[in-house]
């Protein structure tokens, strides 16, 4: 039952980074395409932490700390590059 | 007891899977670029925190040893979620509408990202002149 439920999420965050990646090519605005990389970049943490339960190995947490602090910075700096035209001032 | 607890778990998985499609279908779907702001940092968070949270039961219950690490993890995207949506909100503001544009606070109150305390953008600068321009340091 377990297995079914798994193989159900991993197609959905696929699906969802197929609506990302939807986004980022046709979306008409910068803020679109920086938030949908952040959402790529969730998305990608929930499809990491799906494998390490379908391999049954915890190796995969420091990947998924690393994704989620790595994604967030780079969206913020995004965002601050665009407000302030510099990102460390 | 087994049972229970299987049920619980693919039920997490469920939903958080069904919240996660549903946040990024949102971001196709909605019109605006303020509303396609929602989708993403609430229901894609949230999809996020269920799956996150079953594979902390399934570690617990059926893998090697129960970890923590992903609660983790969840807390840390629960943190960040609503900074992100702050700033891209901003970066919004001031890249489609200027001051004049945006609905009235009311009496005596005035738009903080557009506040003399707070960060002048370098857009705003170009469109008026009357504030100082800060030297660029590219």
């Amino acid at each position: 039952m377990i297995l079914y439920a798994l193989y159900f999420a991993l197609s959905c965050f696929g699906i969802a980074q197929l609506f990302c990646v939807y986004r980022i090519i046709v979306g008409p605005g910068v803020g679109d395409r920086i938030l949908a990389l952040d959402t790529m970049s969730i998305n990608f943490i929930a499809l990491i932490g799906l494998f390490g339960v379908t391999f049954n190995t915890s190796m995969y947490f420091e990947i998924m700390l690393l994704f989620a602090m790595v994604g967030f910075i780079s969206t913020v700096a995004y965002a601050k590059f665009l407000l302030r035209g510099d990102v460390i001032e | 007891m087994e049972l229970i607890l299987e049920i619980v778990i693919t039920a997490f998985l469920v939903i958080g899977g069904l919240f996660g499609l549903i946040g990024s279908f949102g971001l196709v779907k909605l019109p605006d670029q303020m509303t396609r702001l929602h989708a993403p940092t609430k229901a894609a968070t949230l999809g996020v925190g269920g799956v996150l949270l079953a594979s902390v039961l399934w570690f617990g219950f059926f893998g090697e040893h129960a970890s923590w690490h992903e609660l983790l993890i969840v807390i840390f995207l629960f943190l960040t979620a609503p900074i992100t949506g702050l700033m891209i909100a901003k970066t919004n503001i001031h890249l489609t509408w200027r001051a004049e544009d945006l609905p009235d606070p009311g009496p005596d109150m005035h738009w903080a990202t557009y506040g003399d305390s707070a960060e002048q953008s370098l857009m705003d600068m170009d469109q008026d002149s009357d504030r100082p321009k800060r030297e660029n340091h590219f």
